[in-house]
Formats: structure tokens, C-alpha cells, sequence
């Protein structure tokens, strides 16, 4: 058996297969990420039995349906906090967010800013399609000033957030950016995030040819992939303001920040424990 | 805690009954009058090995102990009024995916900001009907102490044996009141625990969300090798989202019965002088104390009147009322709630002695209810 073959088997087992075909659009990006997930789960060598997948609500949440682990889908926004109770009381565990820039970032936001700042242990996998996709394309918390969505027929009045400023900025260890074009660096930073601790963020921009594309001139998936290729520029230095997406714009992706050594919730509560048993 | 007597408040008592069940992990926000359990959980939680975190909200704080009783822990979160209507949306994902939690709310007068220190009763008809859709909880309301921290041990039995939230009332008054208890010996309070029911079958061979006979799916933990999958959607006996009329009306049927069905088992009623009583005086919590003593003084004029006192309020007892063919009245700090459950099933005269809220009612006011109506 070839090795690409024996990867694509374990990848295979990963998968609850019975479920399948998927509830995405055919060109969509979500996959494109599990898939870059889940290869990196196979190659980081990760028992399947010591990993959970929590997702929140829309086109990403559903992610958790279809991995064959241990998997829950939430409610709207609430992944995260879902996730901190099943990891500080499972320390051992290996705990990842896999969802949405709307689940995450409006609805959940305060979720993310609050579990970031405590630093627990999780990593979150957040798909980034500049859309609310599951509900047919209204304009959220990353849609680029000027698009237009369902919700924004003129334009976008509203500024998306900077997510690895936002994330860089409350003391998340790991931080970085790809798109879905970006499949190998994508999966090595994701292998990497898995090896690293604390809460570790990578967002993926990825395409909604669906209902963001066609109302923004990127009608087919081919397009809106051809556009993260021609438009991204690889660099792990960039500024805060270099990180901002605009409309059309440029998109600096790369792994912005990697560092280690800083104790994780679960860590300094272990010591609390300590304390309170002396 | 040793067993023997203490003086603590409901607060505390909740806190302790708690931890003595089994409790080992408390996530929750501030808010009055509730916060005496989470400072309470946050010393002892550790001792113990159990894990206390202060989430950022309460929306974040039932999340959080939902996920966790999934690892296989005990877990609980306590709040009031303002926290319970952010928890409610996530109430129905436990009760959907049928996860054991323990929520304490301790009631203050209300809507909204309300009255934060002072007493009401108006969170009784939300503790059941608070999330979207038609389930049903468990809801447990002491009057005293003794009985907080004693029916904290149910509270847990409860979750655990049905799979379900159990929404633990207290009231302002009780939730700051100082009492004698006596605390068992711990030996003699694990006899009485009941801890969820484990998957009998290894995983592969195993339905997540089939049921046993008594319609509750045991339940298997994070890391086992079950392959969990668990979703607030509509789903089928694996767990997988099945977007059916058919799927809905076993799964939304079997949430409801498997709650309905054990009802004479989950109810507990106190009743006082009920017997001959010609009126019966409806009430729970620390109102239920003022008509204790408003029962007494009517005996004293001759008049039959009993109390009965709801220690179950959901699923609602409704037996006991439709045992006596007597007139009712409901004496409630609210403007009506309980009182329209026992206009359902009382056969006699039904009347409602409201209090808008911030204090009970006093036993003389109780008083000349009664004889309002027995005139």
C-alpha cells in the first residue's frame, strides 16, 4: 500500500463515513480544512480515544458531526466554553474547536476573549468564509468593510475583526493565518498547534462561493480559490496592520506567533489544588 | 465536611449538600444572591480534587458544566434571576442531549434587575418552561437549611438517574438565612447516591441514545472509546442529526415520559394538618414557613386548614392536589404562577394570595387570607 493510500485510510477512520455525503456545497472550503485537520491528527500520531472536536452552530459547526471521535455540536457561540469545562475536567485530553467565524466571533466572542485570556489548553480551528453561511448569507463579524451580502446591499458599513491581532493581543501562544489554498502549511501549522499548549488559534480563510462569492465577483470556487493564491502574501513577521483584511485586498497569512512555556489554565489550577489540599 | 451540627446559610448548605453528592466540578458568574455558593465551591472544590472556574458569564458557565459532565463528573452552577434567563437556551441543550447538571437559582424579586437581595417566587413556571420547545426538568425547592443541603443529595440523584437538568429553587430569604443543620456521616450519604448508569456494552456494539426499559440511555464519558457524538439538533439512537418528524416525535416523546413516567417517583410533598382540613393553603419555599404559622393560628380559631408544601415543584405533584376535594388557596410572592397549576387539577374554589415581592407574607396577613375565604 502506498503511503498517500495509507494515510487517506486512517484519515477514512477518522471520518463517520456512514454519514456522509456532507450537508456543504460542493467547492466549499470547510472540507478542505477537516481534511487538513484530520491528516494532521493521523500524522501527529493522536489516539483517536483522547481527542475531542467541539463545534458551535452553522456551515463549520457541523464539522463535528462527521469526525469519529468523540464529537458535540452546541449551541450558537458556545463551543468554546463547552469545550474549557470538558477540558478542565479532562486535562488529559486533547480538546479542539473546529468552528465558524460567526459562531466564534459574534455570538461567541466574549467566550474567545475570556478563554484566550485564561489561556486553557484548546486549540481552535476557526473557518473564516466572511459570511453567515448556514443562514444565507447575511454579513458578520469578519466580512470585509465594502462587501456586499444579504444584510449589507450597499456595501458593508461594519469593520471585520483582525482575528490574530485579537488573538496575539490577549496572550494566545500560537496564532496564525492560511486560506484553504494554502493546504500543506495549513496542515503542517495545525500538526504544529497540536504538539504545542495553551490556547492556540489558526483561522482559515476560506471560500463561500455559495453566498459570498457570487454577490462579490467570485462566482465559482475556482475564482474565489485563484484569488487567496494571487492575493496572499506568506509572512510570519507581519505587522497588526498588515494581519487587517480588507475587501478584494491582500492577505497576509503565516504563523504569527509561536511561543512556549506559558502555564496553561489547567496547569495553574493543578497548583491551586496543591494549595487547597495542604 | 465531618459529620455534625453547623450553622450556615442556604448558600452554603447548597454548596456542601452539593460536594457530599458527589459534586467535583462548579462553573459559574457572580450574581446575588447565589455568589455564597460559588465562594464556598472555590474554597472547598479543591480540597477535595473537585475543580471550580469563574467563567466569564453565566451562557459560558452552563456550557462549561455541560461539557464537563461529559468527562463523567458531577457538575453543577449557581446563579439568580438574570443569570437563569441567559442559562435557558443552553437548559434545552441538556435536556436535548440529555446531560446531568445541577442549577441552582436562587430567586430575588423580579423581572429583570428587580430587587437583587430581597425574596421572590417568580422564576416557578421558568424553571419549567424557561427554554424553547416542550421537555421536562426536575425542579426541587426547600424551605429550610436542613432540607438544602439534604435535598441537594436528590438534586443529584435526580440529574444523574434521568439524564436531565435539575433546576434547584431557592429563595433570597432562604439563600441568606443562617440555621442549625446536622450533617450526616459521609458513609451514610453515599448509601443514598446514585450515579448515572454506564454503558453495559463495549464501544461498536453500543447505541449512544438507545434507551433502556425505563427509557434512559446509560451514559458513556468522553475518552472511553464511544465515539460520543452528541447535538442539540433532532436526532436518532447513534446521536446523528436525523431531521424527521418521525425522529422528533420518538426523541421529544421519550425526553417527555422518561420524566412523566417516573413522576410518583421524583415527588416529594410535605403536607401539615391536611387531613380534616376544609382549606388547604398552598406554598413552597420560605413562604410556606409563614403559612405554617398562619395554620396554626387559624386551628387556634377552630378553623380547618392545612398546608401543603410542594417540595417537588416540576414535574408538578398534581396527585396531592386532586386528593382533597377541598378549596384551595395559593399563597405565592408572585402574581400567580403554582396557582395556576392547582386551578388545574384542584376540584374545589381555587384563590390566589399574591406578593408582588421583597418580603414573604406575614403569617397574620396568611391569616386573614384564610378566613377571607372560609368566610
Amino acid at each position: 500500500m502506498s503511503m498517500m493510500e495509507d494515510i487517506r485510510l486512517k484519515v477514512e477512520s477518522l471520518l463517520r463515513t456512514e454519514r456522509l455525503p456532507h450537508v456543504w456545497c460542493s467547492g466549499c472550503g470547510i472540507g478542505i480544512t477537516l481534511n487538513a485537520f484530520l491528516r494532521a491528527v493521523v500524522r501527529a500520531n493522536i489516539d483517536p480515544n483522547q481527542l475531542a472536536v467541539v463545534s458551535g452552530i452553522g456551515c463549520t459547526g457541523r464539522a463535528a458531526g462527521y469526525v469519529n471521535v468523540d464529537s458535540f455540536h452546541t449551541t450558537h457561540g458556545r463551543a468554546i466554553p463547552f469545550a474549557v469545562g470538558l477540558k478542565f475536567a479532562r486535562p488529559d485530553m486533547h480538546v479542539v474547536v473546529f468552528s465558524g467565524d460567526g459562531d466564534l466571533f459574534a455570538i461567541g466572542g466574549n467566550h474567545f476573549v475570556n478563554a484566550a485570556r485564561r489561556n486553557h489548553d484548546i486549540l481552535v480551528i476557526a473557518v473564516n468564509n466572511f459570511i453567515y453561511g448556514m443562514t444565507g448569507g447575511q454579513h458578520g463579524p469578519t466580512t470585509p468593510t465594502g462587501a456586499f451580502t444579504t444584510t449589507t446591499p450597499y456595501g458593508n458599513p461594519d469593520r471585520p475583526f483582525n482575528i490574530p491581532h485579537l488573538a496575539i493581543s490577549l496572550g494566545a501562544p500560537y496564532a496564525a493565518r492560511w486560506t484553504t489554498h494554502h493546504l500543506m502549511q495549513l496542515q503542517n501549522s495545525i500538526y504544529t498547534a497540536l504538539h504545542r499548549k495553551g490556547f492556540r488559534v489558526i483561522e482559515v480563510i476560506s471560500q463561500c462561493p455559495t453566498v459570498y462569492g457570487r454577490r462579490n465577483s467570485m462566482r465559482d470556487p475556482l475564482t474565489m480559490m485563484e484569488y487567496f493564491k494571487k492575493n496572499s502574501i506568506i509572512k510570519h513577521d507581519a505587522t497588526f496592520e498588515e494581519m487587517e483584511l480588507t475587501y478584494n485586498g491582500k492577505i497576509v497569512v503565516g504563523v504569527f506567533r509561536d511561543v512556549q512555556g506559558i502555564p496553561t489554565y489547567e496547569e495553574r489550577y493543578e497548583d491551586i489544588i496543591r494549595r487547597a489540599k495542604k | 465536611m465531618n459529620a455534625g451540627r453547623y450553622f450556615w446559610s442556604g448558600d452554603i448548605a447548597a454548596a456542601e449538600g452539593a460536594i457530599a453528592a458527589g459534586c467535583r466540578f462548579y462553573a459559574g458568574y457572580p450574581i446575588t444572591p447565589s455568589s455564597e455558593i460559588a465562594e464556598r465551591m472555590a474554597l472547598r472544590l479543591p480540597q477535595v480534587g473537585g475543580r471550580f472556574i469563574e467563567m466569564e458569564d453565566e451562557i459560558g458557565s452552563i456550557a462549561a458544566i455541560i461539557g464537563a459532565s461529559w468527562t463523567g463528573v458531577k457538575a453543577m452552577t449557581a446563579t439568580a434571576g438574570p443569570g437563569i434567563s441567559l442559562m435557558n437556551e443552553n437548559i434545552g441543550l441538556a435536556v436535548m442531549t440529555e446531560v446531568p447538571i445541577v442549577i441552582v437559582n436562587a430567586m430575588r424579586g423580579a423581572p429583570s434587575t428587580g430587587l437583587p437581595t430581597l425574596i421572590g417566587q417568580g422564576d416557578i413556571m421558568q424553571a419549567k418552561w424557561g427554554s424553547h420547545g416542550s421537555y421536562e426538568i426536575i425542579s426541587i425547592y426547600p424551605s429550610n437549611v436542613q432540607e438544602t443541603f439534604d435535598l441537594m443529595i436528590d438534586a443529584f440523584n435526580y440529574a444523574e438517574r434521568y439524564r436531565v437538568p435539575v433546576i434547584f429553587l431557592l429563595d433570597a430569604l432562604l439563600a441568606h438565612m443562617y440555621e442549625k443543620l446536622d450533617v450526616p456521616p459521609q458513609e451514610e450519604i453515599d448509601k443514598r447516591v446514585i450515579n448515572r448508569k454506564k454503558p453495559t456494552k463495549p464501544p461498536g456494539e453500543t447505541l449512544i441514545y438507545q434507551p433502556d426499559e425505563d427509557l434512559v440511555p446509560p451514559m458513556p464519558a468522553v475518552g472511553e472509546g464511544y465515539k460520543i457524538h452528541a447535538t442539540g439538533l433532532t436526532h436518532n439512537e447513534k446521536g446523528h442529526p436525523e431531521l424527521t418528524v418521525d425522529a422528533q416525535e420518538k426523541l421529544v416523546k421519550r425526553l417527555n415520559d422518561k420524566i412523566r413516567k417516573h413522576a410518583r417517583e421524583i415527588w416529594k410533598v410535605e403536607e401539615y394538618l391536611t387531613d380534616d382540613a376544609k382549606l388547604i393553603v398552598f406554598a413552597a419555599g420560605s413562604e410556606a414557613r409563614a403559612v405554617r404559622t398562619a395554620v396554626d393560628m387559624a386551628r387556634k380559631e377552630g378553623l380547618k386548614v392545612g398546608l401543603m408544601r410542594p417540595i417537588t415543584v416540576w414535574p408538578f405533584p398534581h396527585e396531592y392536589v386532586e386528593k382533597y376535594a377541598v378549596d384551595y388557596l395559593v399563597s405565592e410572592i408572585n402574581y400567580g404562577q403554582m396557582y395556576h397549576m392547582v386551578r388545574e387539577y384542584a376540584s374545589g374554589r381555587v384563590e390566589l394570595f399574591p406578593g408582588m415581592g421583597g418580603e414573604i407574607h406575614t403569617p397574620q396577613q396568611v391569616l386573614r387570607a384564610i378566613r377571607r375565604m372560609i368566610e
